[in-house]
């Protein structure tokens, strides 16, 4: 800890501290354009000069490290002085400068209301300027489907560009030319490439880049912001969601540094348009081949019918990827209630299961832990893909140094280096006899391209072969980690969502005459045979809507509360931003009225009933916010399984990263995102 | 310094000669291990010599491959340097100084002079022989004013010797670099006020027992050099290389090889004949040097008065005769050099070479 | 006026041969290895009793620079980057001690780098300068063939040299501006610290020197730091490169002892100003980024740091830009303004709005079409651009304008008095857009 001065208050802080840190630490407020925790120091805006004794100009507060003051003569602290004449001056210079070439365009910017840049002008600004020279005038910018340019606004902090070359990796977007003509902007206006780019958006202080979506729809004062949980991934990253009325406008990360630090995804941030495309806004019947709108009387009626003729054995209940906790503890309560031993969570097949114990299936060593791990071994799967921002986190272990990456799988652009081992299980194989540790802690990815297929139980037990050998699991550190695909998995798994006695999986379920009644819900990866007799619930016309001779209409993500866990077990609390459309109801009620007319009626109420009764069957469902590691010899139990491995490659389950999941498939951004996307593959691949 | 933006007109590809290519593996060994992207500049450089003066959007993201970096990255470094052309210049591409000391001493009349005949700033002149861009300070204020034409510095200019200057280079005549008044270097025109000891008042005493040399511009010729030296520092590993070989292979091969002739002069059309003046016969009076060795006779081959690296005519062609269509240089109608079907875009034997060429030119 | 004797540059001119032999025969070369096997120590100990202050422009004492190396590190080569990114306007210095006698240089570089235990030396020079880029390679080459630098060379240090050739940008003579450069990317100034000593190029330690201040250090550790001590004034000793140019008689490049009078200085060398001493308006001592300073003043001030920095200007690279009475000052600063707008990296907000905001307003002004108003809020801006940028290009920018407003503010004056009265003459012409 160090000494230091400011404006006349004593701190101590930690030497590593910057200024600007120390400043904030003894309460004084610097305003900063360029200077972004996650980024690296640029310096460049000057707007954060603060005076130091004993320097002969003002320092950028920013960028000058505690350690780099030099104490007093008779070695005082350090004096730091953040309200003196040169500061303010050098504010009021900085602020005239940036402010001469920014256009006054406030009234017709969506960044108004939030823009640094004017909040900043307003604080430590003069009222007037003295330039009467034209303003400079800059093209804007085409750098893809989800980033708006107006680069007349553009006060050059380059955040943008630290983020996509330090975060997201691909190096999209640069500076070029020099001096006051200086442009940012992509190579030869290209779209970006990255997953992540519209965070470049947010971190732009000011109003030159701007969501293209959610361009001119409202002001950012006149949307009710909720806390809410994305589903697009296994990451459940922390959003906001903005909206006005019924209806959502868009979509913002919110900081968690154990998830998503600020970051999101764009299929995360962008599906907005998707929420309100295909929804099913009423009951839907099949008669004479077509689905009919009816009352939810006479569909909960169909049901009955067909559920009560059919034998308890020939009834079936796949939940999708993107439900809620209790609506899936609803659901297999309904399930047990009828006598049903057909349950499962896992539409895509994945050998996942909670009997080997819950560390088998979660992301053991956490999200943060990545920063702690030494050394990776991914092991069919695309990080980049199947989570964006988790991969930007093993990107960004990969750029402090000394963490070496191997790779079996597909061999794909990830955004940091690798070393490839091999495509499929012959590598792995070989590897199962000659694993060497890698620094102290070593960290196993295994992800469904590896576990979601016929032999994936095989696969897994080689994968913990591998993983133990690896040294993966040692005293204070557990390596390995699944990577999840899908948001509802783990909390599936938790609650047993898994077929019981004698029950049939979920593929088996969907085979031609496997059963007579089909239970979808929210499940569209599944492809169901003709011949049973297939309810949807869910909140889009997907692939399961088409498929089904019921169609109930749930709530989508941002219309209900509900709890989620992600893919390294953590519980996180998901709020209602808006409600559901038309006829559409939260899902829990309408298993729970169906329920009654079913005479296996489900004992809670509302919802906080139900996630009373969740939590007081799944204990951890109570520890919200946070991880409970699992226990057990989890690489033993899993080595000791063995089994026959098939040949194949492994092949990572997302292959278009835009189009994962019905609300994506209903966004127009999104399929314009994939069009492109796919162009740039074909690129690469030629 | 304006908005730099890539020509409208791009070629479909581009790839370094493979003499070139050599070059560049060569620079890129200058820089540690994965620092390869230090050697960026000296292959635009490289890509621009070969291309007609100007760097095309295939080079950029060619180099970009070769040193394995994002094409932004080049983009910005191509764009932030003002000494990559990004669209067509002319053949001789004139940058002229206008920053105050040669202002003081006259740069206005060279400007007019280039308005005048040239045209405005950055356009090709009808003829493709010219063209000119305002550069600040390059360095030579002495002997202000002065231009750089390609490589070369033209110093000590007034609007005549200027006007002058472009006529012989518009009509291929071999031309005096550096001082266009008869000054040496940047001495005090009249005689020497310092080191007079070695020198003498007129600096043409031999100081230190070495030879003065005749004119410092031809220092580096034919004779000076001996081509056994020069193998032996190609032979050096790791090394980089003095740039002259490739620079012969760029710009010079074509010029050595189509006139079957050492001697190159800064030529509009043809290559000079053997016998071509080394330009200096005008000014050897004025500067009454005691030159030690007869002008123009350099081993007898005819002393290259602008050759910027005193490239031997042995060691070009030993290097390059291989690859004779490496030269892109600019010339128009040299005596039929051996064309190469690869390069026929840029090759300067080609037939489609000249209207392509100037049909790039806006 | 500095003997012949004194001098260092003896082939300034390129009057002699500027190759090995020739070096060789005025001494470049002789007794190196003795030099070095007297050890690191003796080397910046003789640098810093020579009293050399750098000749690149900030004059920081270069003794003391090499000693702020850190200690050898087998994981962190240390590098020497020769700063021949010559461009401030004015100075041409350099280039002559390039192309006339380059093993002056590559001496100096074998010498420095030992005594900061460097083995690798980039020798950055300006893109511009073709000719003499070509020179240091074939001198280099020399160099190597005669075993005199190289991994296995007669001097027994091993060492090696490149020449990097820049593209056409000013800011890249900024020294973390050039290694930033040097490493494939824009120049653009880092921030400081960490200085270049500990984080330089490729994040190794690293120092920056001017070529002059290398090609000195061979005679100086020749001929004993007490004889470069003894020329010049205190804090300003040794010899020094002027670069004369501007309303002399005859312009020229010449070794001087530090602290010449200028009036000495000129007519000595110069042949006196264009139109006698009466018609001397002012002179840009130092470059284009130190102020101008009138005639009155200049005439008989020593030309060396401490002097110059009294005037409120600076010896900077001793380029001296003489104007005399014909001179349109405003046009002439608003000139360097331009440069200044025109070289701005863009990198910092005071540095890229503020120089393009201070060359229209003078070029305005040297218009006459402006308000004497602004002339104060323009000193204002300069004081706003002035040590808030990252690097001193900003600094360098308002310096030539602040010097025009103090010193030839009634010029202003009438300028704008002169177009009010008549606003339609002929518009005044300014270089470039």
């Amino acid at each position: 800890m160090t000494k230091i001065v400011v404006d006349g208050r004593e701190v101590d802080v930690p030497a590593d501290y910057t200024l600007l840190q120390a400043c904030e630490a003894a309460g004084a407020e610097i305003p900063r354009f360029c200077f972004h925790e996650r980024l690296s120091i640029a310096g460049n805006c000057r707007m954060c000069l603060v005076e130091l004794k004993g320097a002969p100009k003002p320092v950028a507060s920013c960028a000058w490290g505690v350690r780099d003051c030099r104490p007093g003569p008779n070695g005082e602290a350090p004096q730091v002085s953040t309200k003196s004449a040169v500061v303010k001056k050098a504010r009021h210079g900085i602020m005239e400068f940036l402010l001469i070439n920014h256009p006054l365009d406030c009234p017709i910017c969506d960044q108004g209301g939030e823009c640094d840049l004017q909040d900043q002008a307003m604080a430590f600004g003069v009222s007037g300027s003295r330039f009467h020279e034209n303003k400079r005038a800059v093209e804007d910018k085409y750098i893809g489907p989800i980033v708006r340019t107006s680069m007349n606004r553009c006060i050059h902090c380059t955040r943008c560009v630290r983020f996509t070359s330090e975060v997201a990796g691909t190096g999209d977007m640069g500076a070029i030319g020099r001096g006051e003509d200086m442009e940012i902007t992509t190579y030869l206006e290209s779209a970006m490439g990255s997953e992540l780019q519209g965070n470049v958006a947010d971190l732009c202080p000011v109003g030159a880049l701007l969501q293209k979506p959610a361009a001119f729809k409202a002001r950012p004062w006149e949307m009710a912001k909720t806390q809410v949980i994305d589903v697009m991934d296994a990451l459940g990253s922390n959003i906001r969601v903005d909206s006005r009325g019924r209806e959502v406008l868009r979509i913002l990360p919110r900081i968690n540094d154990d998830v998503n630090e600020e970051w999101i995804s764009d299929k995360t941030r962008h599906i907005v348009d998707g929420l309100k495309a295909q929804r099913l806004d009423r009951p839907y019947l099949r008669k004479a081949g077509r689905l009919a709108p009816v009352t939810w009387a006479e569909a909960f009626a169909a049901i009955a019918a067909k559920v009560k003729a059919a034998d308890p054995k020939r009834l079936g209940f796949i939940a999708g990827d993107l439900v809620s906790a209790e609506d899936m503890f609803a659901f297999k309560g309904l399930a047990d209630r009828l006598g049903s031993p057909n349950v499962d969570c896992r539409q895509d097949g994945t050998a996942l299961h909670p009997r080997h114990g819950r560390g088998s299936y979660l992301f053991n060593p956490t999200v943060p832990g990545i920063e702690r791990a030494t050394s990776l071994l991914i092991i069919g799967s695309n990080p980049r893909r199947e989570s964006p921002v988790l991969n930007a986190r093993i990107r960004k272990r990969w750029r402090m140094g000394g963490f070496p990456i191997q790779l079996i799988g597909e061999r794909v652009d990830l955004t940091y280096d690798y070393d490839y081992l091999g495509a499929g299980t012959d590598t792995l194989q070989e590897l199962a006899g000659k694993a060497e540790q890698l620094g102290e802690r070593p960290m196993v990815i295994v992800g469904q391209g590896a576990l979601a297929r016929p032999d994936g139980a095989a696969v897994l037990a080689l994968a913990a072969k591998v993983a133990k050998s690896f040294g993966a699991v040692s005293e204070g550190w557990n390596g390995f980690s699944v990577l999840h695909t899908a948001a509802s998995r783990v909390a599936g798994l938790d609650l047993g969502l898994v077929p019981g006695e004698g029950g049939l999986d979920a593929l088996a379920m969907a085979e031609p005459g496997a059963l007579d009644v089909l239970f979808l819900l929210g499940a569209d990866e599944v492809t169901v045979a003709p011949g049973a007799f297939v309810i949807y619930q869910g909140s889009h016309g997907d692939r399961g809507a088409h498929r089904a001779d019921v169609i109930l209409p749930g709530a989508a993500y941002t219309e209900k509360a509900g709890l989620y866990v992600n893919t390294e077990g953590r519980v996180q609390q998901s709020d209602r931003a808006v409600f559901p459309p038309g006829e559409a109801r939260e899902d829990w009620a309408i298993l729970r009225a169906l329920s009654e007319q079913l005479g296996a009626r489900l004992p809670f109420d509302n919802y906080r009933a139900l996630k009373a009764a969740l939590q007081a069957a799944v204990p951890h469902f109570a520890k919200v916010e946070r991880v409970v590691p699992a226990e057990g010899d989890i690489l033993g139990t899993l080595a000791a399984l063995g089994g026959e491995v098939d040949r194949a490659a492994f092949r990572s389950p997302v292959q278009d990263f835009y189009l994962t999941n019905p609300i994506a498939r209903c966004s127009a951004v999104m399929a314009e995102c994939s069009v492109l996307a796919q162009g740039h593959m074909q690129q690469a691949a030629e | 310094m304006t908005v730099r933006r890539l020509a409208d007109i791009q070629p479909d590809s581009f790839d370094f000669t493979p003499e070139n290519r050599v070059w560049v593996d060569k620079q890129i060994r200058k820089y540690p291990e994965g620092r390869q992207a230090s050697a960026v500049m000296a292959l635009l450089r490289r890509a621009q010599q070969q291309h007609e003066g100007w760097v095309p959007k295939p080079a950029i993201e060619k180099i970009a491959e070769i040193l394995g970096m994002p094409y932004i990255r080049v983009l910005e470094v191509a764009t932030f340097y003002t000494m990559y052309n990004l669209a067509p210049v002319g053949k001789h591409f004139i940058q002229f100084c206008g920053t105050t000391p040669c202002v003081l001493r006259g740069a206005d009349a060279i400007k007019a002079v280039l308005e005048a005949r040239v045209g405005p700033m950055n356009a090709v002149s009808a003829d493709g022989n010219f063209s000119w861009l305002e550069v600040e300070c390059l360095g030579a204020c002495c002997n202000a004013p002065m231009v750089q034409i390609n490589d070369e510095y033209y110093e000590d200019l007034t609007a005549e010797n200027f006007d002058k200057l472009l006529d012989d280079l518009a009509a291929g005549r071999p031309v005096q670099r550096g001082s266009q008044t008869g000054r040496r270097t940047s001495e005090p025109a009249g005689g020497l006020t310092s080191l007079t000891t070695w020198y003498g008042a007129q600096g043409n005493q031999h100081g230190f027992g070495t030879t003065p040399v005749p004119d410092n511009e031809d220092v580096r010729t034919a004779a000076d050099r001996d081509p056994a030296l020069d193998d032996a520092l190609a032979a050096r590993v790791g090394r980089d290389m003095p740039e002259r070989h490739a620079e012969a292979s760029g710009r010079e091969a074509a010029a050595d090889i189509g006139s079957n002739d050492t001697g190159r002069q800064r030529t509009g059309g043809e290559a000079p004949p053997a016998e071509a003046d080394t330009g200096q016969g005008g000014l050897g009076g004025q500067r009454d040097v005691a030159n030690a060795r007869p002008e123009g006779s350099v081993a007898g081959t005819g002393t290259r008065t602008d050759d910027p690296v005193g490239v031997n005519q042995a060691e070009s062609a030993a290097v390059h005769k291989p690859h004779p269509e490496s030269a892109a240089d600019r010339q128009e109608s040299p005596p039929a050099p051996p064309a190469d079907a690869d390069r026929g875009q840029t090759g300067p034997g080609s037939p489609a070479a000249g209207p392509a060429a100037s049909a790039d030119k806006p | 006026m500095l003997d012949d004797k004194d001098r260092i540059f003896l082939n300034l001119y390129g009057i002699g041969d500027w190759r090995l032999e020739g070096a060789r025969k005025r001494g470049t070369w002789d007794g190196t290895k003795g030099m070095l096997e007297k050890g690191k120590d003796w080397i910046i100990n003789e640098m810093k009793a020579s009293g050399l202050r750098g000749r690149g422009g900030a004059g920081f004492p270069t003794g003391l620079k090499w000693s702020f190396m850190p200690k050898p590190d087998p994981n962190r080569p240390a590098y020497l980057v020769v700063n021949a990114d010559e461009s401030e306007p004015g100075t041409c210095k350099d280039r002559e001690i390039m192309r006339n006698d380059p093993h002056m240089l590559i001496e100096g570089c074998l010498i420095a780098s030992f005594s900061m235990h460097a083995n690798a030396c980039y020798i950055y020079i300006r893109g511009e300068y073709v000719l003499e880029a070509d020179r240091l390679d074939a001198a280099i080459d020399e160099a190597y063939e005669a075993k005199l630098v190289g991994p296995d060379n007669i001097h027994g240090y091993p060492f090696d040299i490149y020449v990097h050739r820049g593209a056409g940008a000013y800011i890249c003579g900024e020294e973390t501006a050039l290694l930033e450069s040097l490493e494939g990317k824009k120049g653009m100034p880092r921030l400081k610290p960490p200085f270049p000593a500990n984080m330089g190029l490729y994040g190794f330690p690293t120092t920056v020197n001017n070529v002059e201040s290398i090609a000195v250090a061979p005679t100086i550790l020749r001929r004993g730091g007490a004889w470069f001590a003894g020329i010049g004034r205190k804090n300003n000793t040794g010899t020094k490169l002027f670069c004369v140019s501007g309303h002399v008689n005859t312009p020229c490049n010449v070794e001087e002892a530090m602290s010449v009078p200028f009036r000495e200085l000129i007519d000595r060398h110069c042949g006196g100003i264009r139109g006698g001493w009466d018609n001397l308006l002012g002179v840009i001592p130092g470059g284009s980024s130190v102020p101008v300073v009138p005639a009155e003043q200049i005439m008989d001030c020593p030309m060396d740091f401490d002097a110059l920095r009294d005037l409120k200007s600076g010896l900077g690279t001793a380029a001296v830009i003489v104007m005399d009475k014909s001179t349109d000052i405003i046009r002439a600063i608003a000139r360097i303004s331009y440069f200044y707008k025109h070289e701005s990296c863009g990198q910092c907000t005071p540095c890229r709005e503020g120089t393009g905001w201070l060359w229209r307003v003078v070029s305005r002004m040297a218009e006459g079409r402006a308000q004497k108003r602004e002339i104060d809020a323009l000193l204002e801006v300069t004081t706003q651009l002035e040590g808030h940028s990252i690097c001193a290009l900003g600094d360098a920018a308002a310096w030539p304008v602040q010097g025009l407003i103090r010193h030839f503010r009634p010029e202003i004056e009438r300028r704008i008095d002169t177009y009010m009265a008549n606003p339609h003459p002929e518009p005044i012409r300014i270089a470039a857009e």
